[in-house]
């Protein structure tokens, strides 16, 4: 196995203890926004379908770029506005008490 | 490594942490509006670098510019649309729906990078081979998946069990197609043979999904959850690329996660879910209102007076309860006997919803404020000091019958409805829930049955409260 290779899978399962570790703590309140903003986050993909535009060089591959930039962009846009709506409605109080003042 | 480089790697990593410690900013409703600022913030990073990497290097055509900023531009509307507008019953759809685009763009990275491998004539190493073929397989079962699942969920494709016979042998079939392929490429690139590869992966994940019903979806979406952000992690491996892998892992560790939580609230293995046949689904035959022994049925008014009167309240909604588009009829009766004194709360099993959670967000969006909203650990020892247990669309996750062994459900943890003073039921008919057995919540002689609709029932009950105790 190359270093590069062993690196990556070092990486690779540290961070999925980062994430239990992290994750466990997240109240069931909140477990459809977590889910949505895990969704944002591996719209990191994005960057793996922008790199690919730059090694394309025939039809097929410019097809397959467009499709992978589309799907990483809505991913990544839609994730992280939805999370960010269903956030903006989790409140202490009722709504009418907190008029006026930011949440 | 030039210092140009090296400070696009510096990026990625500050992204890595952003999204680490945005999602542990999550362990708290009061900061978890922030943990999404600080996610995007490291998103919005990890693109800038690239960008900057892909003009620094030069070696992007004009036609890769176009075709990557109208893909971009594209997808990002198409995001921003469907993100503004979901109403918040269709989340689980929508959730869904990001998992196919994540997998399926994670499938894409892969594919293209093998064939710029394969086409350059120097043969593919072993370790790319590997990693490609599963990022293309996970991605690809997943994209699939993912669309059934939000089918299913937007009513497209029947939310019933779909089984028949033989699907555990074309299964099969489609595993033994996949892994003969996959064995055949590590020693010989070919793009036929990844063509096979992805077209047993797009079908396995069809396959996999069609027979999974309705009140399974939480499992179903978490566990495609975790599928993305594993392919996500393996596109990563494939291009060398660690903010791929880190951000990869986190959701994989998400979704896994919640797939076990939500597995464990019914009781239920991941493999048995995912073989499927389990009840008859959400359509059980529906018996006449007011069938069965011993069931006392009641009026708005009687069930106002004894909600009006009571210290304290817990409301145990179900999914019924969504469907009927009722969390802010039930919000607006709790508000009202908030304001008499009454002290509220929510019970919300873990399963209420078609994913985990989705309860609570819905109650949110109906300006019912988090801290009534209780988890059921935390709210199961409160039923004995409670006067009136108010449980609405929800049916299964009450049933007494699962404490005993022997039955579908034995052995599911409950919501101890049983334990309160008094209990009002309110539902539509003696219908049965997804197990498809009798609730012996309803022949407990404290309960009475409101049989109505959700929405009318709940505005029922708040103008009998207004006028009766006004």
């Amino acid at each position: 196995m190359s270093t590069a290779l062993l690196t990556d899978l070092v990486i690779f399962v540290l961070s999925l203890w980062v994430g239990f570790e992290v994750i466990s703590k997240v109240p069931a309140t909140l477990h459809t926004p977590l889910m949505s903003a895990a969704n944002s986050i591996h719209g990191i993909v994005l960057v793996g379908a922008m790199l690919i535009a730059v090694t394309a060089n025939n039809a097929i591959g410019y097809v397959i770029a467009f499709a992978a930039a589309a799907f990483a962009a809505m991913n990544v846009v839609g994730g992280y506005v939805v999370t960010g709506r269903m956030l903006k409605m989790f409140r202490r109080r009722p709504a009418q008490a907190e008029n006026g003042k930011p949440s | 490594m030039s210092a140009f480089h090296t400070t696009i790697d510096l990026v990625y990593v500050a992204a890595a942490s952003c999204f680490i410690l945005g999602l542990h900013l999550m362990n708290n409703p009061s900061s978890a509006r922030r943990g999404n600022q600080v996610s995007t913030a490291g998103m919005v990073a990890a693109v800038a670098a690239t960008l900057a990497l892909i003009v620094h290097s030069g070696a992007i055509s004009v036609t890769g510019w176009i075709v990557m900023t109208a893909g971009a531009l594209v997808g990002a509307s198409a995001g921003l649309y469907s993100a503004r507008t979901v109403q918040m019953t269709a989340m689980p759809q929508l959730v869904s729906v990001f998992n196919a685009v994540g997998g399926g763009a994670a499938a894409l990275v892969g594919i293209h990078d093998y064939m710029t491998l394969a086409d350059a004539g120097r043969g593919v190493p072993g370790s790319i081979t590997v990693t490609t073929l599963l990022d293309v397989i996970i991605g690809a079962v997943t994209f699939s998946g993912s669309v059934i699942a939000a089918g299913k969920l937007q009513g497209l494709i029947t939310s019933a069990p779909v089984t028949f016979p033989g699907a555990r042998v074309i299964n099969l079939l489609l595993a033994a197609v996949a892994l003969g392929a996959c064995g055949y490429l590590i020693t010989t690139p070919s793009l036929l043979g990844l063509a096979i590869v992805i077209v047993a992966a797009l079908a396995f994940g069809v396959s996999m999904v069609m027979p999974i019903g309705g009140a399974d979806m939480p499992v179903v979406i978490s566990l495609l959850n975790a599928f993305t952000g594993t392919a996500v992690a393996m596109a990563g491996f494939v291009i060398g690329n660690w903010a791929l892998i880190i951000a990869g892992a986190l959701v994989g560790a998400s979704g896994g996660i919640l797939t076990k939580l939500m597995a464990d609230a019914m009781n239920r293995s991941i493999g048995n879910i995912i073989v499927g046949g389990f009840g008859t689904g959400d359509s059980a035959a529906a018996a006449a209102p007011g069938a069965g022994a011993g069931v006392r049925a009641i009026e708005a008014d009687d069930a106002a007076i004894q909600l009006a009167y009571a210290s304290k309240v817990v409301i145990v909604p179900g999914y019924g309860l969504a469907a009927a588009q009722a969390q802010h009829a039930v919000a607006e009766l709790a508000e009202l006997l908030e304001s008499r004194g009454v002290e509220v709360s929510y019970a919300i099993h873990p399963v209420a919803g078609r994913m985990p959670g989705h309860m609570n967000v819905l109650l949110a969006e109906a300006n019912v404020p988090y801290p009534q909203l209780k988890e059921m650990d935390e709210i199961n020892p409160e039923f004995s000091r409670t006067d009136v247990a108010l449980v609405i669309g929800a049916n299964d996750v009450t049933n007494p019958a699962a404490r005993r062994p022997g039955t579908a459900i034995s052995g599911m943890p409950i919501l101890d409805v049983d334990q309160a003073r008094s209990i009002i039921v309110i539902k539509r008919s003696m219908g049965h829930g997804y197990a498809g057995i009798d609730n012996e919540l309803y022949a407990n002689p404290k309960t009475s049955m409101y049989f109505a609709d959700a929405k009318k029932a709940l505005a029922g009950l708040t103008s009998a409260v207004k006028t009766l105790v006004g």
